[in-house]
C-alpha cells in the first residue's frame, strides 16, 4: 500500500512538519505540548487493533490484547491529562482579560 | 470501504498536525487538543471496519477482545488521568507514554510471531521472506525503540513517583549498558536471519532490561529530558510500526511526534546547558567534581514567618521563585493569596520561572495557572534576571538547583554552566524549605548560607499560611 520511496517521502515530510510545529513555542507550553504529542502517538491504538485483528494463535491474541490495552491507555490518558492542563490556561486567559479591562 | 478508511486516516493525520500546531499557542491550545481528539475517535471507529479485522475467521472473537481491551485500558487511563493531582502530572505523562511504546513493541511482536509461525510451518524460509526485508527491519527497529521507551518510562514514572530512589544498580553501569546494547544488536540481526522463537523472546527481554538499565542512573534533575526523549522515541516506534502495517495515519502521526519530540528534548536539554548524550551517558553529579564542591562554608540563618511577612509587606518589589517543593506542598493557592495581599499593600509582585523548574518545563506555569495567577505576572528567566538587583525580597519556595549561584561561579560544581535565576543579586532572599538537605540533584547550594539569605523552614503550604497571617496583622 505505502511502499519504498513513497514511504520515505512521508517520513521526511512528517519529520519536517513536526520540527516546524515546535520551533516557535513559548516555554510555558512545553509541558502541555509534550503531553499533547504524547496523546497523538496514541494513534498506535489503530495499529494495535489491527495486530489483534490479524492474530491467529492464542499467544498472538494475548500479545495483541496487551497492545490494544496499552495503546488505549496511551490515547485516553494522554487526552485526559492534556485537556485538564489546557483547561487551566483558559481560566487564566479570562482573568487576564478582566484585568486588562479595569 | 477501504477508500473511506484511508480518507479517514488522512483526515485524522491532518487533525493531529493542526491540533498540535494550535497547541503551540496559549490562545488556541484548548481547541488544538479537541481537534486531535476528534481525529483519534474517527481513526479508531473506522478501524473496526478494516479488512484486516473483519476479513478473517476469528473476527468475532478478536473484535470482542478489542472492545474489552479498549474498555479496560481506556477506563483505567480515564480514571487515573482525571484523578491525578496537577503536581503528579509529569509521571503520569511518562506512564501513558510508556504504554504507547509498549503497544508499538507488542505490534512488532505479533508481526514477528506470525512470520515465525510461517517459517516453522515451512511455507517461508525466513522472517524477511514472509514480511519483506524492509518491513522486517523496521519492525525490529520499532520493537527495540518501543520496548526501551516502555520499560524506561515505567522507571521514570517510578522515580518521579518516589517509588524508586536508587540511581545505582550495578558497578560500571555504563559499560554494562554498552555491552548489552551490542548484544541486543547481535540478537536483532539473528532474529532477522534465523527466525527462532527463543531468539525473539530473548530479544524482547533484553530490550526491556536495557530500558531499565539506561533510565535508573539518570539523575532526578534530568528526568524531564528523559521523559521528553522517550516521548519522541515512542513516536518514532509508532511511525515504524505504521510502515509495518501499511498505515498512513500511524506513519505521519508517529513521525511528527518523533521529530517534534526530538526538538523539544533538545530545547529542554539546552535550557539546562546539558547535551542529550550527557544526560544519558554520565550519571548526574556522581563524578569526583560533586564531592569536591560539596563543602559550602557558612551556616544557614533562620527567620520566623512573622518577620519574613513584615519584610515582604514593606518591600517595593517581591519576586517569587517557585520550584518543585511548592508543587509537593500544594502551596500555589496560598502563594497567590499572599501575592494578592501584598499587591493590595502596594508591593509589586512578580513570578520568576526557570525553564526547568519543577519536573518539566512549564510545570510551574501550569500550577500557577491552576491557582489563578495571571499571565502578565509571570516572567521567564531571560526577562527577569536583570530585575533582581531592584528587588527588595526574593521569595524562593521549594526551588533549589535553579537558584544555585555555584552554577555561575564554581567550575567544579556539577551544575556549572546551567543558567540560573539571579536570586542572590536581590537585597534579601527568603528561602522556604522543608529541611536543610540538598536539592534533587544532591548539590549543595551556597545561596542558602549567603549573608542576605534567611531560611524559613517548614511545609510550603503551612509557611505560606503563616506569611499570610503575618501580612494580614499589619
Amino acid at each position: 500500500m505505502i511502499e519504498g520511496l513513497a514511504a520515505v517521502y512521508i517520513f521526511l515530510l512528517a519529520g519536517f512538519t513536526g520540527f516546524e510545529i515546535i520551533s516557535r513555542v513559548p516555554v510555558i507550553l512545553h509541558t502541555p505540548l509534550m503531553s499533547g504529542s504524547n496523546f497523538v502517538h496514541g494513534i498506535v491504538l489503530v495499529g494495535a487493533m489491527i495486530a489483534l485483528g490479524i492474530a491467529e494463535t492464542t499467544s498472538q491474541q494475548v500479545i495483541g490484547f496487551i497492545a490494544v490495552l496499552l495503546a488505549a491507555g496511551n490515547a485516553v490518558g494522554g487526552y485526559v491529562v492534556t485537556e485538564r492542563m489546557l483547561e487551566m490556561f483558559k481560566t487564566t486567559g479570562k482573568t487576564d482579560n478582566k484585568g486588562a479591562h479595569k | 470501504m477501504e477508500l473511506i478508511i484511508q480518507i479517514s486516516y488522512l483526515l485524522a493525520a491532518v487533525l493531529f498536525i493542526l491540533g498540535l500546531k494550535q497547541m503551540s499557542s496559549p490562545v488556541t491550545a484548548r481547541r488544538g487538543i479537541h481537534w486531535a481528539g476528534a481525529g483519534m475517535v474517527v481513526a479508531t471507529l473506522v478501524t473496526f471496519a478494516a479488512e484486516e479485522i473483519t476479513g478473517n475467521e476469528q473476527a468475532a472473537t478478536n473484535v470482542m477482545l478489542i472492545i474489552i481491551a479498549i474498555g479496560l485500558g481506556g477506563g483505567y487511563a480515564w480514571y487515573t488521568g482525571k484523578r491525578v493531582a496537577m503536581t503528579d502530572m509529569p509521571q503520569m505523562i511518562a506512564m501513558y507514554n510508556g504504554m504507547g511504546g509498549g503497544a508499538a513493541a507488542a505490534i512488532a511482536a505479533v508481526e514477528l510471531l506470525k512470520a515465525q509461525a510461517a517459517v516453522q510451518a515451512g511455507s517461508h524460509s525466513s522472517i524477511p521472506d514472509y514480511l519483506g526485508a524492509d518491513v522486517t527491519v523496521l519492525a525490529i527497529l520499532g520493537a527495540i525503540i518501543g520496548t526501551i521507551a516502555f520499560s524506561g518510562s515505567i522507571i521514570a514514572w517510578a522515580k518521579l513517583d518516589g517509588r524508586l530512589n536508587t540511581s545505582k544498580l550495578l558497578p560500571q553501569q555504563q559499560l554494562i549498558n554498552l555491552i548489552l546494547a551490542v548484544v541486543l544488536v547481535v540478537l536483532a540481526v539473528n532474529v532477522y536471519l534465523s527466525g527462532s522463537l527463543n531468539l525473539i523472546i530473548a530479544f524482547f527481554a533484553l530490550a526491556l532490561v536495557l530500558g531499565v538499565f539506561i533510565t535508573v542512573p539518570v539523575g532526578g534533575a534530568d528526568m524531564p529530558v528523559i521523559i521528553s526523549l522517550f516521548n519522541a522515541l515512542t513516536g518514532l516506534a509508532v511511525g515504524f510500526e505504521g510502515y509495518v502495517l501499511g498505515n498512513a495515519a500511524m506513519i505521519i502521526a508517529g513521525t511528527v511526534v518523533g521529530s517534534a519530540g526530538t526538538l523539544l528534548t533538545h530545547l529542554m536539554a539546552k535550557a539546562m546547558n546539558r547535551s542529550v548524550a550527557n544526560v544519558f551517558f554520565s550519571g548526574f553529579g556522581t563524578g569526583p567534581a560533586a564531592a569536591a564542591s560539596a563543602d559550602v562554608d557558612g551556616t544557614q540563618k533562620e527567620v520566623q514567618a512573622q518577620d519574613a511577612g513584615i519584610m515582604m509587606a514593606y518591600a517595593t518589589q517581591v519576586i517569587v521563585i517557585p520550584g518543585y517543593g511548592m508543587a509537593v506542598a500544594q502551596a500555589q493557592h496560598k502563594i497567590w493569596e499572599l501575592t494578592q495581599l501584598l499587591t493590595e499593600k502596594g508591593v509589586k509582585v512578580k513570578f520568576a520561572i526557570h525553564p526547568v523548574a519543577g519536573r518539566m518545563p512549564g510545570h510551574m506555569n501550569v500550577l500557577l495557572a491552576e491557582a489563578g495567577v495571571p499571565y502578565d505576572m509571570i516572567y521567564d528567566m531571560e526577562d527577569i534576571n536583570a530585575d533582581f538587583p531592584n528587588t527588595t525580597v526574593t521569595l524562593v519556595i521549594g526551588a533549589n538547583d535553579v537558584v544555585n549561584p555555584a552554577a555561575k561561579k564554581d567550575p567544579s560544581s556539577p551544575l556549572y554552566g546551567m543558567p540560573t535565576l539571579n536570586a542572590e543579586a536581590s537585597q534579601n532572599v527568603i528561602v522556604i524549605k522543608r529541611g536543610r538537605g540538598t536539592g534533587f540533584s544532591g548539590v549543595e547550594n551556597p545561596l542558602f548560607v549567603a549573608d542576605n539569605t534567611r531560611m524559613l523552614f517548614g511545609d510550603g503550604q503551612k509557611v505560606a499560611n503563616e506569611l499570610i497571617q503575618a501580612v494580614k496583622e499589619l
